[in-house]
């Protein structure tokens, strides 16, 4: 047997990125906290290098390399570099934050990096064992960023909570791709999909669902998203930043991966499946959003309607449809950070400003930001000219192409229902009076950010062609 | 040499770029603010003057069109055009927005510049409304229209503002989602039919549809027009809007505002499903009739007086809607077209014609309202020993209201009801009894407020209007007269184009 070097070119990013971590790491321990700011900038290069090296390493074609178990095409590379972009917008949000509250330690932004290099893996992945890879990296250091935060109890309980149910779905996965295995002889996705047609159905279909479940846990759709509410209320919002915006678009690429990849002989096995979790997840998502007052936990239920959208564009089976889904994703996330971006914006030391009462009278605080939160919510609420209009107008599209009618008036009926939140948030900022007079206290990088942030919302709403091209082209 | 300009274009984003230089100079200096508003809504009006200039009225196609490729991926284009029907619209938008402006000027003290800024912002979404030829582009500014509107009623308004504010704007969000089904439903037939999809609103008008498809499309054109308009029964968010809105914002939904919905009927339901709007025409026609008659009677209890001229707008587009629903009826009974155009003519001036009136009755109240703050009829009486000048004014504007010939408000009602004669007797004899519903509401509370004696010390020491209020009415006043007495300008420009439409909608679009 000859013992082949395999290609290394196509993972040049991952492996920058690891090589990146390791020095991160090595450096931090000789760092003394006032000089943490140093991790803080070697971490925003890394993710700049990687993003950078991701771009140059762009090719229209689709290469393997590692025997298939890594594939290299150009929804990897476009999602790879949105992910370091939304990540590094994650930590500068997260700073300040972190530093209120004591917790400005390396961990943070070496578990973030690899968080960063999990999902690289994952929307790379042409493999079982590389998506597992990938999936367990990620949800690992989640796990313990979420816990950093140890004297906090809400913070400790999200984290056991998050790890508990966490390793049941990961095992759950594991286990469908066992039968997976067992019925095609195979863990190469691309193997897999060429022998399903031959295989036992009754197996496969069991594999499939679990499978399904797996990936349905990742994404938070109902009725497997009992942790998002409690994970997201629970973490300090510098780790809630980092959970609700990247992971989603990896596991955007972790469903394409398995389920389009891997298993698109079964395609109307697992539309109808995903049918009935979009529906559940837009509707259940939607109404129980409305009840809440701690704006985090309304995020969550928010999150759990806008996968519903992510479903629904896969849900449609065509090229243009994942292009619809994948474009929804990277919208979703660079508005669910924005989102709690404007959190961290009104936090400060020994002040959450976790429910929505907290958002009262900002337009007479900071008109600015105001404009930004309304952009936001406007957006997640799908009302043009925001981004968010186009990535509903472009699932919606798709779905109604594929003859979903049914789904797609689910889908804006359920954004009725969304708007009434979101507008409620915007009721308080600009109706209300303030509780308080205390001034903004956000450093320069956050207030830039966070306006270039709300600007793109705006922007990339009046002129969404470029991304949507990108991401249609890229299947 | 101007011929080259894009000057709908100039005329839809001078207000808004406008409203954002407003909102950038921050509220420091309101004065400037003040100053610097007024002159872009002046610049607006003085662009959109040669929409009418220039305007070819011998032409039923689009023009000043201008296409610009937005979102290739979904085919849609930056398309704008005007013809017959949406010109006077875009016209009475800038001029409306003019006197809106004036109106705020002494009365609003706080978020100035905001305040101003929305409502120049708000006229160019409304413009661009009215002027897409592209479906998604006219969704786009139909939707982004409801966020300054959402924030001028939440702000300014009255002591419920935030109920009415949130009511209007999912009301209108509800209506209009539906319609955007339909939108993608058609883009995706059009891509089965023709090969490629499209959103351009005149191949939708060419595109053959099956029965079914027509009626579901209908009814959720339907609903989203229906709740702008509004119809009855989904027209109970527009009494709390208005109640609750400050001046501006009522004068502005009422002028404006609703006429969207007439507009979407007569562009987006009848030239894309005419056999479905045939088989339903009933429905329209019930509703319309209902809304004559019905909230008639409502408008004549009420204690508020936004909220009865609220009732009245309802009442008055009643009239629009059934004007452009007798088509069918007319062309059964007479065996030809033309007695139909009667009653869309009559229903795009009464349109134009309710703009004027409905804009300028929420002015008087507003004039009122400044000086007592006080919307109840009960606080009034007398008011014409203190304010002769504004008494007249009033006085002239309610019997505008009640359809007084000699004012706009008859020619409007005269045609459809001529129109519904020739449909339906019945149709004719319940619209005609607004005549005299119309009359008696309008002229009670004109009789409880300015007639009489003088009810309360408060009355007794009003000031009658200043120059800024003159102004207003005087122009309105003048407006309501010149179409009254010599429509004949207004109905040429949208012959063509009503005779266009009248030709499309004859055909039936289901598929051979």
């Amino acid at each position: 047997m000859n013992f082949v070097t395999p290609d290394f070119m196509p993972a040049m990013p991952e492996i920058f990125l690891l090589t990146m971590v390791c020095v991160i790491l090595i450096i931090d321990l000789f760092l003394k906290d006032e000089s943490r700011g140093a991790t803080y900038v070697l971490s925003l290069i890394a993710l700049i290098a990687t993003a950078f090296l991701s771009f140059s390493n762009f090719s229209t074609e689709t290469i393997t390399t590692f025997n298939g178990s890594f594939i290299l095409d150009p929804m990897a590379t476009i999602l790879k570099i949105a992910i370091c972009i939304v990540v590094m917008a994650v930590f500068i949000y997260a700073k300040d934050y972190l530093k209120d509250r004591n917790i400005y330690k390396g961990e943070y932004f070496i578990l973030g990096l690899f968080g960063v290099l999990g999902m690289m893996v994952m929307v790379s992945a042409g493999n079982f064992l590389t998506v597992y890879l990938g999936l367990e990296l990620l949800s690992l250091s989640m796990y313990a960023m979420i816990a950093m935060q140890r004297d906090s109890i809400v913070a400790s309980e999200a984290a056991m909570k998050y790890f508990i149910l966490g390793a049941i779905a990961s095992g759950i996965l594991l286990y469908g791709m066992s039968m997976v295995y067992g019925v095609t002889g195979s863990l190469d996705l691309a193997i897999i999909n060429k022998a399903v047609s031959g295989a036992d159905r009754l197996v496969m279909s069991f594999g499939l669902v679990f499978i399904i479940l797996g990936v349905a846990f990742k994404l938070g759709a109902v009725p497997f998203h009992m942790w998002m509410p409690d994970v997201y209320h629970g973490s300090p919002t510098s780790v809630t930043l980092f959970i609700a915006s990247a992971p989603k678009i990896a596991a955007f690429a972790m469903m394409y991966r398995l389920l389009v990849d891997g298993l698109a002989d079964m395609q109307a096995d697992w539309q109808m499946i995903l049918s009935i979790l979009a529906v559940l997840s837009l509707l259940l998502g939607n109404i129980i959003a409305i009840a809440q007052s701690n704006i985090k936990r309304m995020f969550a239920y928010s999150t759990i309607s806008h996968v519903g959208f992510i479903l629904m564009g896969v849900i449609a089976g065509t090229q243009a449809g994942y292009g619809a889904s994948m474009f929804y994703a990277i919208v979703y996330a660079l508005m669910s950070v924005g989102g709690f971006g404007m959190i961290v914006l009104l936090s400060r030391a020994g002040f959450e400003a976790e429910n929505i009462e907290d958002f009262k009278g900002l337009n007479q605080k900071s008109p600015w930001f105001a404009f930004v939160m309304m952009a936001m919510m406007f957006s997640m609420a799908g009302v043009p000219p925001f981004l968010g209009f186009w990535a509903k107008i472009a699932v919606l599209q798709e779905a109604v192409n594929s003859g979903f009618i049914w789904l797609a008036v689910v889908g804006v009926v359920g954004s009725v229902i969304g708007a009434f939140y979101y507008l409620r948030v915007i009721k308080v900022m600009y109706f209300d009076k303030p509780l308080d007079t205390t001034p903004l206290q956000a450093s320069m990088d956050i207030r830039l950010t966070l306006s270039l942030n709300g600007l793109a919302i705006l922007a990339l709403g009046l002129y969404p062609t470029a991304l949507i091209t990108l991401c249609v082209s890229s299947f | 040499m101007f011929s080259n300009l894009p000057l709908l274009s100039l005329v839809i984003w001078t207000p808004i770029i406008g409203g954002m230089l407003v909102l950038a100079t921050g509220s420091k200096n309101s004065i400037e603010v003040k100053v610097l508003s007024l002159l872009v809504s002046l610049v607006t009006l003085a662009l959109s003057i040669p929409l009418y200039t220039q305007f070819d009225p011998s032409l039923a196609s689009m023009q000043f069109e201008e296409l610009i490729p937005w979102i290739s991926n979904f085919h849609i284009n930056y398309h704008i055009g005007v013809d017959g029907i949406s010109m006077p619209l875009i016209l009475l938008t800038t001029f409306i927005t003019v006197i809106v402006i004036i109106a705020g000027w002494e009365v609003i003290t706080f978020k100035v510049a905001q305040y101003f800024a929305a409502f120049l912002i708000l006229e160019g979404l409304m413009i661009g409304t009215f002027a897409a030829m592209d479906a998604m582009l006219f969704y786009v500014f139909w939707e982004a229209l409801l966020i300054p509107m959402f924030v001028i009623i939440g702000i300014w308004g009255g002591a419920n503002r935030v109920y009415a504010t949130i009511k209007f704007f999912l009301y209108t969000f509800l209506g209009s989602v539906f319609m955007l089904i339909s939108l993608l439903y058609m883009y995706m037939h059009a891509a089965e039919v023709n090969g490629v999809g499209t959103f351009n609103l005149l191949e939708l008008h060419k595109l053959p549809l099956d029965m079914t498809p027509q009626i579901l499309i209908f009814l959720s054109f339907l609903l989203a027009f229906a709740v702008k308009v509004p119809m009855w029964p989904v027209h109970t968010w527009l009494p709390d809007a208005h109640v609750e809105a400050p001046t501006g914002g009522s004068v502005i939904l009422a002028a404006i505002m609703l006429k969207l919905g007439g507009y979407g009927f007569i562009r987006f339901s009848l030239p894309i499903t005419p056999d479905a709007s045939m088989a339903l025409d009933w429905l329209v026609i019930l509703l319309s009739l209902i809304a004559i008659v019905y909230i008639g009677f409502v408008a004549l209890i009420q204690a508020d007086m936004k909220k009865l001229i609220a009732y009245s707008s309802i009442s008055h587009m009643g009239f629009v809607t059934l004007g452009f629903f007798l088509f069918w009826k007319i062309t059964e009974n007479t065996g030809s077209a033309s007695g139909a155009v009667l009653g869309l003519e009559g229903g795009m001036i009464q349109m134009i014609s309710h703009g004027f009136i409905s804009g300028a009755m929420f002015l008087s109240v507003g004039v009122l309202y400044d000086r007592m703050h006080s919307r109840m009829i009960k606080d009034y009486g007398g008011v014409v020993n203190t304010m002769p000048a504004f008494a007249t004014f009033a006085v002239f504007f309610a019997m505008a209201n009640a359809g007084l010939p000699g004012t706009s408000g008859f020619v409007g009602e005269f045609m459809v009801i001529m129109a519904a004669f020739k449909a339906n007797f019945w149709y004719a004899f319940l619209a005609a009894t607004t005549l005299i519903i119309g009359a008696a509401y309008t002229l009670w509370m004109v009789k409880r407020v300015i007639f009489g004696e003088i009810a309360n010390e408060q009355v007794e020491n009003l000031e009658d209007m200043n120059g800024r209020e003159f102004f207003m009415m005087i122009v309105l006043a003048i407006a309501v007269l010149v179409i009254g007495l010599y429509p004949a300008p207004l109905l040429e420009v949208m012959h063509a184009s009503i005779d266009n439409l009248v030709a499309h909608i004859s055909i039936s679009k289901l598929p051979m």
